[in-house]
């Protein structure tokens, strides 16, 4: 069974308001108050290194790397209780985990260099076998040295409620030292994640830079094992990344948001935890983790799915409604009847409420009106814009003619493609190409 | 330690069962560069059997296995929509979801536990291959070979027997389209069968066989074995037929060897036996160094072993077509001339070898070729001069920058079309004089 992993003051009835304040201001307790502190810093840390880890595609090999500790720690165990040692001692378990996972990681690097397997194939073999060597080593503990079995079991799941305070102050300084190293290096590790070939030309250690970037994610995956437990301790350095990636564009907001994003959900997964009972820290904050990247997703106004969707719906209807404007324009028609906009949304392919849209959104805009016979017709702005739509689509399909080889028949359907996202600058300079070979231009639309 | 057949012969049974499904599966996965996947599933299935659980408060092995294969198929549903929607990195999707869903399964697990239920986590990685035991087990041939023996089999035997048989059959009936899809997506696409859909099955069969075999050998074994015994395969064969079969091979052998390690290793040191799904795990990724090493093409020994033969045999042609054109430029040649020539190389080794080989001949201080040695010398540079009169004639290079090209053309057994008497700088071409 999973060990208990709540936080030691277990409440057995639901917290009161004060109780909730208490906690949440680091006045519930020494232990309590460390915990949380200390899960805070690891959040932090682990948030800002996953922004490296993830611009290095480097997220499932962290994975491997958590999982490859297992043997290490119990053969930390084993090593130190059979030289009479105290095999629980965090800090002996942590150096057996680190050297175990950093083999764990040249054991992919090894396979990728000498084999044809491919990364997702090393990562799977180092996780599975690594970890299947530690479950070894804990079943041998398990029966030879029952006593700290519970001890070394928890590193799987989490232990966060029985963390010492000595503990928790090692966990909160390696995060200290993780969040400080990455910041002081923050332009050298940016320099290698966008640009790595740029960075050795320009005479930068790229080498020493990766291990570094390599090391302090060792260290935060070591310092989160005995809280967040080993499965899950990949989640805070995968997921607020990925959550701040939604937000922004420009690294250092990134880094912060990142770090903010685990910070805050390793408050929040131990303020819970310390709060209700049976509710182990390590999955609660992986859970806030997963919370916030769901809102991120969804509704970060950058990369989210409802504004990427909306943008791309209005580029949509845009095009659609240029396209009805074109077609006015070549008809020379100032009034287009229902008819023949059923017809060109027959052959456009669109649907009957993206048809209604379109038409409102031109109505808007000024760009058509009602006619009196219950049809429309294009205003002025609207002849112009065909005008210029259509002017557009010869102008490029020329282009394509008489400089990309194209052949004539072949060149209409990339233009209606391009032909709404020519900026004025390029079309000058397409008029001013085309002009020095002497091809007849287009007319410039009355306006 | 004593093979019995009460306490021995299901957990064995079990493990090479679970071993050959997901080894069978595995290589349709390691193929298609999606070994993760069963990472994942295997991750996040412990919801799904949580879920299932409080919903229909029963611990049925049916309700388990529809839960678990739900949550299967919804991980990859879920990772397929993250990294489409949300256009993340596939790596980073994979791990978003499987974390997430892990840690809903933690949460739960706790919440059941409050209702005295038991539902155990770690036997969701570990396994219980050890609880596997025949009670009443048959004590003869004879017993063993009538129906009523068969009453006491666990189900989880006859579960992973399905699957096996279902994930046998799917393979066998899909081979052809299960081929090009992992080679070619695209064209298996444009050949009429849709490759998205074959993934979703390949996944389905990876969300049974999880759910099927974690129940015995638990999800690390599941994991290490729809990677390890396929891509193991992988280095011995580059064909898919010998591959599967291979990799069949290969998990079998792991079950076995990986049981036995487990019982008897620590017997000798007077010790209990370890965790026999760890120790599997551990089994499969010592074959696959024994591969890594040992294969015969893409080994690390045969590798190292063929650049070498390549290494001394363009080291003995470089030597013989200097001294072949020395002989034409008209004076014998000094060693310490070769040497120079082969610096880098071990030359006096190189010199020595062809010594010994009969096509030079070493006079005090001087290097001449043999008849013999004559004979292999006329036929590099015959080869050197029809690459150049090639790559001027053909490929359109300037006579004077293709001798480095020919320089290394000439050591491949393939010579170029026959050309002219003379090569682009006027050297006679040799004939081919055997």
């Amino acid at each position: 069974m999973i060990a208990p992993a709540a936080i030691a003051e277990v409440h057995d009835h639901l917290p009161t308001i004060s109780e909730i304040i208490e906690t949440m201001t680091f006045r519930a307790g020494y232990n309590t108050t460390l915990v949380i502190a200390g899960t805070l810093l690891l959040g932090v840390a682990a948030g800002v290194i996953g922004v490296f880890a993830l611009l290095r595609k480097r997220s499932l090999m962290t994975d491997a790397l958590s999982h490859a500790t297992l043997p290490g720690i119990a053969i930390a165990f084993i090593a130190a209780s059979t030289l009479g040692y105290n095999g629980r001692s965090l800090p002996v378990l942590l150096v057996g985990a680190t050297v175990s996972g950093v083999l764990g990681v040249v054991c992919i690097q090894a396979i990728l260099r000498h084999t044809r397997l491919r990364e997702d194939a090393a990562i799977g073999i180092v996780l599975s076998v690594f970890f299947g060597a530690g479950v070894v080593g804990l079943s041998y503990i398990q029966r030879n040295h029952s006593a700290g079995a519970a001890g070394v079991n928890g590193f799987i799941y989490g232990q966060a409620a029985t963390m010492r305070p000595s503990d928790v102050a090692l966990m909160g300084g390696i995060a200290l030292i993780a969040i400080l190293s990455s910041l002081l290096l923050l332009k050298e590790f940016s320099l290698v994640c966008f640009n790595d070939a740029f960075a050795r030309v320009d005479g930068w250690p790229v080498t020493v830079i990766d291990l570094l970037m390599m090391g302090l994610v060792v260290l935060v995956t070591v310092a989160g094992l005995q809280a967040v437990g080993l499965i899950l301790v990949v989640a805070l350095l995968i997921i607020p990344p990925v959550a701040a990636r939604f937000w922004t564009n420009r690294l250092w907001l990134l880094v912060l948001l990142a770090g903010a994003i685990g910070g805050l959900s390793g408050y929040f997964g131990s303020v819970v935890s310390a709060l209700l009972p049976r509710q182990p820290a390590g999955a609660v904050i992986v859970l806030s983790c997963g919370v916030v990247f769901s809102i991120s997703m969804v509704a970060a106004p950058a990369r989210g799915v409802v504004a990427t969707s909306i943008r791309r719906l209005r580029l949509r209807l845009r095009i659609a409604g240029d396209h009805l404007l074109e077609a006015a324009h070549e008809e020379r028609a100032p009034v287009i009847s229902r008819e023949t906009i059923v017809a060109l949304s027959r052959v456009r392919g669109w649907p009957a409420p993206f048809r209604s849209l379109m038409v409102f959104l031109l109505r808007r805009g000024g760009l058509i009106a009602k006619a009196a016979n219950e049809g429309l017709r294009l205003t002025e702005a609207g002849v112009e814009r065909g005008a210029r739509v259509s002017r557009n689509h010869a102008l490029w399909e020329q282009y394509l003619v008489s400089y990309a080889d194209i052949a004539p028949s072949h060149v209409d359907w990339s233009v209606d493609q391009v032909e709404h996202v020519l900026s004025d600058e390029l079309i000058r300079d397409l008029e001013r190409r085309l002009a020095e070979r002497a091809v007849a231009l287009p007319q410039e639309p009355a306006s | 330690m004593k093979f019995s057949v009460a306490s021995d012969l299901f957990p064995l049974l079990a493990g090479v069962l679970a071993a050959l499904t997901c080894g069978l599966l595995g290589n349709f996965l390691v193929l298609r560069r999606q070994s993760l996947m069963g990472d994942a599933i295997s991750h996040s299935v412990l919801p799904g059997l949580v879920i299932a659980f409080l919903i229909a408060s029963t611990r049925s092995p049916l309700v388990m296995f529809i839960g678990a294969a739900v949550a299967g198929m919804a991980t990859v549903i879920l990772v397929e929509l993250v990294k489409t929607l949300g256009r993340v990195e596939p790596g980073a999707a994979m791990g978003v979801v499987f974390s997430v869903l892990f840690a809903l399964g933690v949460l739960l697990i706790e919440q059941a536990a409050a209702r005295h239920v038991d539902l155990d986590a770690e036997c969701v990685l570990h396994g219980q291959l050890e609880s596997l035991v025949w009670y009443d087990a048959p004590d003869s041939i004879d017993a063993l070979l009538s129906f009523k023996a068969f009453a006491n089999v666990p189900r989880q035997i006859w579960t992973l027997v399905g699957m096996l048989t279902a994930s046998a059959a799917f393979v066998l009936l899909l081979f052809k389209e299960l081929r090009l899809a992992a080679f070619d997506p695209a064209m298996a696409t444009t050949q009429g069968f849709n490759a998205t859909v074959l993934h979703y099955l390949i996944m389905l069969f990876v969300a049974g066989a999880t759910v099927a075999s974690f129940d015995a050998v638990g999800s690390i074994l599941v994991i290490a074995m729809l990677v390890c015994p396929a891509a193991t395969a992988r280095l011995l064969t580059d064909r898919l037929g010998p591959q599967i079969v291979w990799s069949l091979l290969i998990a079998t052998g792991t079950a076995v060897g990986g049981y036995a390690v487990a019982s008897i290793v620590p017997a000798w040191f007077g010790r209990d036996a370890v965790n026999a799904a760890g120790s599997m795990a551990v089994t499969a990724g010592v074959l696959l160094s024994a591969a890594v090493v040992f294969a015969p093409r893409h080994g690390l020994i045969s590798r190292v072993v063929r650049r070498r033969l390549l290494a001394s045999k363009v080291a003995r042609d470089d030597l013989l077509a200097t001294l072949y054109r020395a002989v034409e430029a008209g004076g014998p040649i000094a060693i310490g001339q070769a040497r120079r020539l082969l610096a880098g190389r071990s030359p006096s080794r190189v010199i020595a070898r062809a010594g010994r080989l009969g096509l030079v001949h070493i006079d005090g201080d001087v290097v001449s070729l043999t008849a013999a040695g004559r004979a292999e010398a006329s036929e590099v540079v015959r080869r050197h001069r029809l690459w150049e009169h090639y790559l001027v004639g053909e490929a359109g290079l300037a006579p004077d920058h293709v001798h480095a090209t020919a320089e290394q053309l000439e050591h491949l057994d393939a010579a170029p079309p026959i050309g002219p008497a003379s090569d682009p700088h006027g050297r006679p071409i040799p004939a081919r004089d055997r």
